[in-house]
């Protein structure tokens, strides 16, 4: 049955970019479709041609001012792979610091700042306060929280790479400088805070993951495959290592991936709806192919994280949310694990003996001509594949995004909640909400993969079948 | 007396510049304290409301919903400021320019694309999205812009530099606190 109503959507809001949403409804209010659309188009694929590899990790950071350190990893490692260098150990270490530091500063910004309103003041919370500015009058203590567990990542980002937003650091071949023992220090006494707001915060949060029920059982809650990074021990690894892809029932269907044979395993689908893509498990074909990517998914392919806190509380995770977990409201439980394993990792890697070594950066010139570099953003893995000619120039590249890889689920994930949630004979505000809620529990990362400013209003109209209004919601 | 009336707003960027808004850790406890913000991505409120005293914007305007919306900003704002390279210069959205629309859409919906098979029909995303202009361009191209912050981000000092200066009644001079790329 085709549609007699759209819901729009937009934007939607507190997420790190721009997309919207539409709600198909048949004449009786019934849910017929809906979608998430990603409303911009930037283009690096096509503008980078002609520039200079070397300018390469510092271009791509700008696609993303929230994971800038994940695409200059993934950029950095494309470039390693044209220099056909091995990158230092202690280069490897450093750029491993960084990118946990940045990682711990993008999930607290995802928990704290964007998510824990809903948590914290209720999904059908008065939207004028359903923000920091609400939770900063209303839970002060763990705004604060957040502040500081963001602040930490922010802070080791700059004491290494100078700046805290597009250091330019992390260069082809390493990293441009070493650390001097005085900034290690300094990253290695903060650890201990960190780790406290860290179990303190998952403590609470599995106080009150009962109060979600509803939304656990809703929000994107269904079988699918999932992919993510693993170490060649199966732990968890966010800077280097194999994709992996397992099924719904566990079951490990692809393992070992190799960066440069990700088109093996991955293909791009084009919905004329969006101008993000839809990529998908080749060999499941499209749209069956669905995974998702991220902090749920990655949990789910490992085998074990590899530290001790982190491997206790997935233990737990895996325990009360199931193994996979299924529902991606678990993203956000996830997020918190992840942190602490990344806190307990960076405090490995500030004890390395080698850590301060000055050898940290390969120089040579371009020695191939096509190299692939993978890394795990904060909200999954991201693909940087690019081509040369003899003189080190771009002549292609291809990008694939964290947000991409889920697109397919955010869109099912909206008509499941959708469905449960919305009652197109009455609507309201706390209805829509949660639709965007699912949205944000994969924290997309749209100028990621192509973002806008959305600022008209929310305006929904219900028509009968009459075309009167039966009923109207409004946010502005 | 009423708070003054804060918004800021993305266009095409890369939400850096708003990252570095947030940068100023507890202090910006201290600023939402003595604002009223009123619109902003961080915010569910949809609708940029009338009446606003300094709104900040990140971003190059890049697509026919940017215009419309930087306009609509315009309209209803005091004081606008650009912030950041890509709100003042276009920055890295206008890297595109060079190349024509259909170039950029050629590689990523046809060469970089295997879905759906290729037929002859077009694969162009063109339902329920903004059309994307010719050109990214920097905001004064379009309306008048009152203070400009250049920086990729501009630092969070310079931002808080800003946003006292104008609070305080007077138009900020970041040029000693910011330069283009830093
Ligand atoms: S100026 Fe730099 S930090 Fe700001 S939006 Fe543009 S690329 Fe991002």
């Amino acid at each position: 049955m085709s549609a007699t109503r759209t819901i729009t959507i937009d934007p939607v809001t507190r997420i790190e970019g721009h997309g919207k949403i539409t709600l198909q409804l048949d004449a009786h209010g019934k849910l017929v479709d809906a979608q998430f659309h990603v409303t911009q188009f930037r283009g690096f694929e096509k503008f980078v041609e002609g520039r200079p590899l070397t300018e390469m990790p510092s271009i791509m950071a700008r696609i993303c001012g929230i994971c800038p350190v994940s695409h200059l990893m993934a950029s950095a490692k494309a470039c390693d792979a044209l220099l056909a260098v091995e990158i230092p150990p202690t280069a490897v270490k450093l750029r491993k610091l960084m990118h946990l530091a940045q990682l711990v500063q993008s999930h607290a910004l995802s928990f704290f700042h964007l998510t824990s309103p809903d948590l914290m003041l209720g999904m059908d919370a008065d939207p004028a306060i359903r923000n920091v500015v609400g939770l900063a009058q209303k839970h002060p203590e763990l705004l604060r929280d957040g502040v500081a567990l963001r602040r930490f990542g922010q802070e080791i980002i700059a004491l290494l790479g100078g700046k805290r937003i597009h250091p330019a650091w992390v260069v082809a071949g390493g990293v441009s400088d070493p650390l001097g023992a005085e900034r290690r220090d300094r990253i290695a006494k903060e650890i201990p805070q960190a780790m406290a707001i860290a179990r303190r915060t998952i403590d609470w949060f599995k106080t009150v993951i009962e109060c979600f029920t509803a939304e656990i059982e809703s929000f994107a809650n269904f079988p699918s495959l999932y992919m993510g990074t693993v170490s060649p021990e199966g732990l968890l690894e966010q800077y280097d290592g194999v994709l992996r892809f397992v099924d719904a029932d566990g079951n490990i269907v692809a393992d070992n991936i190799h960066a440069n044979d990700y088109q093996k395993f991955i293909g791009e689908a084009v919905e004329n709806w969006s101008y993000l893509k839809f990529p998908y498990y080749l060999p499941g074909g499209y749209p069956a192919g669905l995974y998702r990517v991220g902090p749920l998914a990655r949990l789910n392919v490992i085998d074990r994280c590899g530290t001790p806190l982190a491997d206790a509380e997935l233990e737990i995770f895996r325990l009360r949310a199931g193994w996979p977990a299924a529902s991606s409201f678990h993203f956000h439980w996830a997020r918190l694990i992840e942190i602490i394993n990344a806190l307990e990792v960076m405090q490995g890697l500030l004890e390395a003996p080698d850590i301060l070594d000055p050898f940290v950066r390969a120089r040579a010139r371009p020695n191939r001509l096509e190299g692939v570099g993978i890394s795990e953003a904060p909200r999954g893995t991201l693909i940087h594949h690019y081509k040369i000619d003899r003189n080190g120039q771009m002549v292609w590249a291809n990008l694939i995004i964290a947000t991409g890889h889920n697109n397919l689920a955010i869109s099912r994930g909206v008509r499941q909640v959708a469905e449960r949630f919305v009652d197109g004979n009455k609507l309201n505000e706390g209805m829509l909400n949660r639709v965007e809620a699912v949205v944000r529990c994969f924290d997309p990362c749209l100028s990621c993969s192509t973002h806008a400013l959305g600022q008209m209003a929310l305006h929904i109209e219900l028509h009968d079948a009459e075309g009167r209004i039966v009923d109207e919601v409004r946010r502005d | 007396m009423a708070k003054p009336r804060i918004a800021t707003a993305w266009l095409d960027g890369c939400s850096g510049c708003h990252m570095s808004l947030l940068d100023l850790d507890e202090r910006l406890l201290d600023v939402l304290g003595m604002v009223d913000l009123v619109c902003s991505p961080l915010m569910d409120i949809k609708e940029f409301p009338e009446g606003v005293d300094v709104t900040l914007v990140e971003g190059a305007v890049s697509s026919s919903e940017d215009l419309h919306k930087i306009q609509k900003i315009r309209a209803r704002t005091k004081i606008l400021v650009s912030l950041g390279d890509c709100a003042v210069t276009s920055n890295v959205p206008g890297m595109r320019n060079p190349f024509k629309t259909e170039q950029l859409f050629a590689r990523a919906y046809d060469e970089n694309a295997d879905y759906p098979p290729a037929t002859g029909v077009s694969r162009r995303p063109t339902v329920q999205i903004p059309v994307l202009q010719r050109r990214a361009r920097p905001i004064h191209e379009l309306v008048s812009v009152d203070v400009f912050v250049p920086g990729c981000p501009p630092p969070a000092e310079a931002i808080l530099y800003v946003l006292t200066e104008l609070l305080a009644g007077r138009i900020p001079n970041p040029s000693l606190l910011t330069r283009f790329g830093m």
